[in-house]
């Protein structure tokens, strides 16, 4: 080992140590003066930050630090501050009727940004970012209603919700009529194709429009209309408009006779506070085609 | 028969009675599968053991030939070939899981292909499985190597490889079957634990005795930081997973800690893990298999004795990070974040130690693509070990926390850093444990070393554009003070980011399967045979 200690390499003109391990050596070099002085540097910067800010803990609390910093502190400054920027007419949205907000071009506007923002965290995700819906969720950007396209009644279909289980929620189902026997099997077509000639469309194959009438007439007028016009105070939609929730084309409204519909809306009274579902209901109503 | 050969046949078969009864009254089938498995498993080892024992000679293995260690490979070829497959199988499910964060039609609707259990699968694959086999395989060769002696023990070896590969086969199926306890990166169940302890405390003998019988007067620093790997592990193991099981015939356990100790456990743990085993066990193969492929000098000695003990020391404290801005008390977080910038230099010491070890032999570079592997590794070492630090200053989390940021963060280290420190071993080692005189071919190693280079680089740009975006978004706030963007918004704006993601780790897989190719080629070709003990030649590349 001795003989080897002071071995050169010819290299970098280094010593070794002299160890040699599965024919590994190792230079002598001194630790880089960079990398040693960054090190000191870490270490310096660290203490200080271990002054000026809470960090020790002691037996029973812990190190305030001299800067006074506390975390709980800085969210309670940002809230206000928030606030303040926000605004006392948000917080007047609360106490004005939605019909009064939409008169009001600046509590319109405000109204409208609140709503912008609920709308994406909560509705979208159903339908869609712009409102436009998709299949099986309605597309609130035109000017058909389910339930009442009115201020009225889109601030009741928020807060309470349809079809959960709060009592207050909007109700209605549309029957199953051929799985539960309401219809036999060979009616449902016929009358399916009466509901296609409704829109003014020519339904396929030899359909036996005289016939539909009279089931259509005997089974869904009672929540659709006689014309099949629909009627928002059971959900029911209007089949004439050819705008159609779950698809227009005979196979699917046969689907839809057969297994029945009832799409579901949470309620949103006790999630968001009255003034955010105020401003939901301006924002919905505004998008276009609120009546 | 030996003590040893007897005392496992006894305890293998005991296990097997125990695990048959519990999976005979298990509450859940995918816990009797892994009762059934256990079983197998040990009916398995008894029958091995005892075909060892009539198939040996009555001496015991001789410790040296002619003078020279009688070195024990054959663990070590299991261990390394099972980290080619694993990191195969642990990078191909990485790249369904990011086409499934792009496209979630790709989640099939099916329980078993969900993201939410592909994830833990490929993390813990690539980690645990691919990583784990890595520094098995190196750890064992090392320490041998560097103490020049024989392995200790003659089932444990065995035992080690074998029974930690079957932990991996517990933790990956059950996390298919639904089976988890839901702490990252710490998913497997209790019973699962309780194995791997066992499998570690025999890992941690091996290594421990090897190096007690060692013919050289110091020990190299390669096993220093292997040994505070298997250590440290040891005890973050224990501490996190300090669980109390519903019963022995479920696999359902509650842990010990509660609330906010409950996620600074976690992360002491989490962060731990990053740093012991894909820090400390990744240094020690960079400390043995640089210098020998450079067969250049280590650096500086010095340089190793000072950032080893740093490392180690401030590591452990660096945990709180990833728990800024939550419930833990305020000076905890200060700690964490003091504890990961003063970390910053004794991480960056690794990387001088073995980038400084190419100066003389800074043209090899041009010629030896492995060695450019290895030596890229140490870039994105000291790339991701300064981002570390960064993150962790609270002004800035305050934007990459919850964000991609952090996944880019993370897969710099793991891709570039331990992927590439640990194909460069594999490369290294693979000629050396089948005595081939060279790879099969260094074009294919070229290729790999290009085509994942490109890999990462598109993943990791990727991840921070998509993660400063989004962490951007998050914070926008409108002039009236509302969000400016919906959660659904900012996801949409992370697609494309997310395709450029998966293409990136399409190439790493590419990368992985052409060093497959040429690990299988190098290993069947007899023509490349050679003298055991006689080192390979590097050839240059055409």
């Amino acid at each position: 080992m001795a003989a080897e200690q002071n071995k050169v390499d010819s290299l970098t003109g280094v010593s070794t140590t002299g160890h040699d391990w599965d024919g590994i050596h190792e230079l002598n070099t001194p630790l880089p003066r960079w990398w040693l002085w960054l090190f000191y540097a870490t270490i310096v910067w660290a203490i200080g930050y271990v002054i000026a800010y809470p960090a020790l803990p002691l037996v029973s609390g812990f190190t305030k630090g001299v800067l006074g910093y506390a975390s709980r502190d800085q969210i309670e400054s940002d809230m206000a501050a928030l606030n303040q920027l926000r605004g006392e007419k948000v917080a007047a949205l609360a106490k004005t009727s939605p019909a009064d907000i939409e008169k009001s071009a600046e509590l319109q506007e405000i109204a409208r940004a609140v709503g912008k923002a609920a709308f994406g965290n909560n509705c979208a995700p159903c339908h869609g970012q712009g409102g436009a819906g998709s299949k099986g969720f309605p597309n609130l950007v035109d000017d058909q209603w389910l339930w009442g396209g009115t201020l009225e009644n889109i601030q009741q279909t928020i807060t309470y919700g349809i079809r959960n289980e709060n009592a207050e929620s909007r109700q209605g189902n549309m029957p199953a009529f051929g799985k539960d026997g309401l219809l036999k099997k060979d009616e449902i077509p016929v009358v399916a194709a009466y509901v296609v000639s409704l829109s003014g469309r020519k339904p396929e194959g030899a359909a036996d429009l005289a016939k539909g009438a009279k089931i259509f007439a005997e089974n869904c007028a009672a929540c659709h209309g006689e014309q099949g016009k629909g009627n928002p105070e059971v959900g029911a939609p209007n089949l004439t408009s050819n705008i159609w929730l779950y698809g227009g084309d005979q196979k699917t409204i046969e689907e839809t006779v057969t297994n029945g519909r009832g799409g579901v809306m949470p309620a949103w009274n006790g999630r968001l506070d009255e003034a955010t579902i105020k401003a939901l209901t301006v924002y919905v109503h505004t998008l276009s085609g609120g009546k | 028969m030996t003590i040893g050969e007897g005392g496992s046949v006894i305890a293998f078969a005991a296990l097997a009675v125990l695990t048959i009864i519990i999976a005979a009254k298990a509450y859940t089938p995918a816990y009797a599968f892994h009762a059934y498995l256990f079983a197998a498993g040990s009916v398995a080892a008894v029958f091995a053991i005892f075909n060892t024992y009539f198939a040996r000679s009555a001496e015991p293995v001789p410790q040296e030939i002619n003078g020279r260690p009688n070195y024990n490979y054959g663990p070590i070829k299991f261990a390394t070939v099972a980290a080619v497959i694993w990191g195969i199988a642990g990078f191909t499910v990485g790249l369904i899981a990011a086409l499934q964060l792009a496209y979630p039609v790709l989640n099939f609707d099916f329980a078993y292909s969900n993201f939410g259990r592909l994830r833990p699968l490929h993390t813990s694959a690539v980690i645990f499985a691919f990583g784990g086999n890595v520094l098995l395989a190196t750890s064992f060769y090392v320490v041998q190597r560097t103490c020049h002696a024989r392995l200790a023990g003659t089932i444990a070896p065995w035992f080690v490889i074998l029974g930690y590969n079957f932990f991996i086969v517990i933790a990956g199926t059950g996390y298919l079957l639904g089976i988890t306890q839901g702490k990252e990166y710490a998913e497997p169940e209790w019973y699962a634990d309780l194995w791997l302890t066992v499998v570690w405390v025999v890992y941690l003998l091996v290594f421990l005795a090897t190096i007690w019988k060692r013919k050289e007067p110091h020990i190299y620093v390669a096993n220093w930081f292997y040994l505070a790997f298997i250590v440290t592990i040891a005890m973050l193991h224990l501490g996190n997973n300090a669980t109390v099981p519903v019963s022995l015939f479920s696999p359902k356990s509650y842990i010990v800690w509660s609330g906010v100790q409950d996620a600074m456990v976690q992360w002491w743990y989490g962060h731990n893990a990053v740093g012991f085993f894909l820090t400390a066990g990744f240094l020690a193969i960079m400390y043995y298999f640089v210098p020998k492929q450079a067969n250049r000098p280590v650096y500086s000695y010095r340089l190793s004795i000072v950032h080893f003990w740093a490392l180690i020391f401030i590591y452990i404290w660096a945990g709180p990070h990833h728990l800024h801005y939550t419930a833990l008390p305020d000076w905890a977080q200060t700690l964490g974040m003091v504890f990961s910038v003063v970390l910053w230099m004794p991480s960056w010491g690794g990387m001088i130690n073995g980038l400084m070890t190419l100066q003389g032999a800074w043209d090899k570079l041009r010629t030896d693509p492995v060695l450019r592997m290895m030596v890229v590794s140490l870039a994105f070492y000291g790339m991701s070990t300064f981002e570390g630090p960064l993150m962790s200053i609270k002004a800035v989390n305050s934007l990459s926390h919850y964000t991609d940021w952090t996944i880019g963060h993370v897969h710099s280290g793991a891709l570039g850093w331990v992927g590439y420190i640990s194909f460069g071993a594999i490369y290294c080692l693979v000629p050396w444990l089948w005595n081939r005189s060279r790879l099969y071919s260094l074009k294919l190693v070229n290729w790999h070393f290009w085509v994942s280079t490109l890999g990462i680089v598109l993943y990791v740009s990727a991840m921070w554009v998509s993660g400063i975006l989004q962490g951007l978004m998050w914070r926008s706030y409108t002039g009236r003070g509302f969000l400016e963007y919906s959660f659904i918004e900012t996801t949409e704006a992370m697609h494309p980011f997310y395709v450029i993601r998966a293409l990136g780790g399409g190439l790493f897989v590419l990368g992985a399967l052409i060093m497959a190719y040429n690990i299988w080629k190098t290993i069947t070709a007899t023509d490349l045979a050679v003298e055991p003990e006689a080192r390979p030649q590097l050839v240059a590349a055409e």
